[in-house]
């Protein structure tokens, strides 16, 4: 992918390409980590710029091509996490399903089990500790049928502890995902454990592209 | 003593018209509230400006000249009237409907303000978390939006309806002051203060007209409460 945009006095160009099955953006907060997934999932239009995941381009600016956010399928985790806090929490997982008119299946108990959320179900978003409520994020956008996973800093939020308790998920689920992953954070912890490729971001340009060796 | 006297026919008449007459002018005046609501908090057009001093129009101008202005319009006569007489058969003028029609309009800025504000309100980075979950605006409006605005939508009608439930100017103007097709309870106290005798008839009505403005307030506080509740404020 390659990107341009201006934001205010904020300029982000980064062009970076990568075949890892998880890709790591990392860089200080202002480095511009969240425009690139916004741009990716379709909630900003660059100026100009390709995006592609594989062989679907979702954004050419010079072949006018820009797929709307709801049929690009990149599913996305937010750092507050954004449950719908009117739906319970099996209705978040099968929010994406429920409006592709799919029923929730056996995928759902496939992704429940994954993420330890069975005991959940019937509990609204606010009743929820910020690990839990990160993991139902999490479920959400598995269950949504995606062909890619954006996940933006999902660990930010929590304390050490939190943290601890959700990266073994995350290794799960890294390990069984069949689609490209993109992770953002500014920890290098959680980078080393679960990317391959990392794009260092500053400024809003890429400073760096690395392989993590394992 | 008075008031333990059960209520005459036309006393009841004038009660259930009003119900009646608040209702459905309030609920048919809620998806074009909501639509409005939704433009002015969402949507960027040319004469935004002059759409919003329009929609709040009734809530500054006399009661009277809303009521002339309907009159105008929706008479048998009127522009509007008669196409839609001739097109569909609905007739406005001196009928329950017109009546409707008049406290519809008078409510309709409170619906709209009320409705707008929640809008606005609504965190927009759901509808966004929604359209990355496959939603297109109008399912994202329908799932997410509408429903966060519940409490919002809840105290606009209740607004609307307290209005529309005391509105007299635009309506005696409008479609007059007629036993059983126009005579709300507003309508009804006036008259009854018009004739000799009648203060015992005017002051229960008077005292329906304050219980049943209390009431509409308790339910709705009520209503919004339970929604806030689950919601998660």
């Amino acid at each position: 992918m390659a990107v341009q945009k201006t934001l205010g006095d904020f300029a982000l160009d980064v062009r970076f390409r990568s075949t890892a099955a998880v890709t790591a953006l990392f860089g200080p907060s202002g480095a511009g980590k969240t425009s690139i997934v916004n741009a990716i999932a379709g909630l900003l239009t660059p100026e100009r710029g390709h995006i592609a995941i594989g062989d679907a381009v979702l954004f050419d600016s010079k072949k006018r091509i820009s797929v709307s956010a709801h049929r690009r399928r990149v599913r996305v985790v937010f750092q507050e996490s954004r449950l719908f806090p009117h739906l319970n929490v099996r209705q978040n997982l099968v929010y994406g399903r429920w409006i592709a008119g799919h029923s929730a299946g056996e995928k759902l108990d496939e992704v429940a089990k994954l993420l330890g959320l069975e005991a959940l179900f019937s509990r609204r978003p606010r009743a929820l500790s910020g690990g839990e409520r990160q993991r139902v994020a999490i479920g959400r956008a598995l269950l949504a049928d995606p062909t890619a996973l954006l996940l933006d800093e999902p660990l930010a939020s929590l304390d050490a502890a939190r943290k601890q308790e959700i990266i073994p998920y995350l290794e799960r689920l890294v390990a069984t995902a069949r689609i490209p992953i993109l992770y953002v954070s500014h920890a290098r912890e959680e980078i080393e454990r679960l990317a391959g490729t990392v794009v260092m971001l500053d400024g809003g340009r890429v400073k760096a592209v690395e392989e993590v060796k394992r | 003593m008075d008031a333990v006297i059960p209520f005459s026919p036309d006393e009841l008449e004038a009660i259930r018209l009003s119900l009646k007459v608040a209702t459905i002018g309030t609920l048919a005046s809620l998806p074009v509230g909501a639509f409005a609501a939704y433009a002015l908090a969402r949507w960027r057009f040319p004469g935004k400006i002059l759409f919003d001093g329009f929609v709040h129009l009734p809530l500054v101008l006399p009661p009277v000249v809303t009521g002339y202005l309907l009159l105008i319009l929706f008479g048998r006569r009127g522009p509007i009237g008669a196409f839609l007489e001739s097109t569909f058969g609905i007739v406005f003028s001196f009928r329950w409907t017109g009546a409707a029609l008049a406290a519809a309009v008078m409510g309709f800025p409170l619906l709209v303000r009320a409705i707008r504000l929640s809008f606005e309100a609504t965190d927009r980075r759901l509808e966004d978390a929604a359209r990355t979950l496959g939603a297109n605006r109008f399912l994202v409006f329908l799932t997410v939006t509408l429903p966060l605005a519940l409490p919002g939508i809840l105290a606009g009608l209740v607004l609307a309806f307290a209005k529309a439930l005391g509105e007299f100017g635009a309506t005696i103007t409008f479609v007059s002051n007629i036993p059983g097709e126009t005579r709300t309870l507003p309508t009804a106290i006036y008259t009854y203060t018009q004739v000799p005798g009648r203060d015992a008839n005017a002051a229960r009505l008077a005292a329906v007209a304050v219980v049943l403005s209390l009431l509409a307030l308790v339910i709705s506080e009520f209503l919004s409460r339970r929604i806030t509740a689950r919601i998660g404020g």
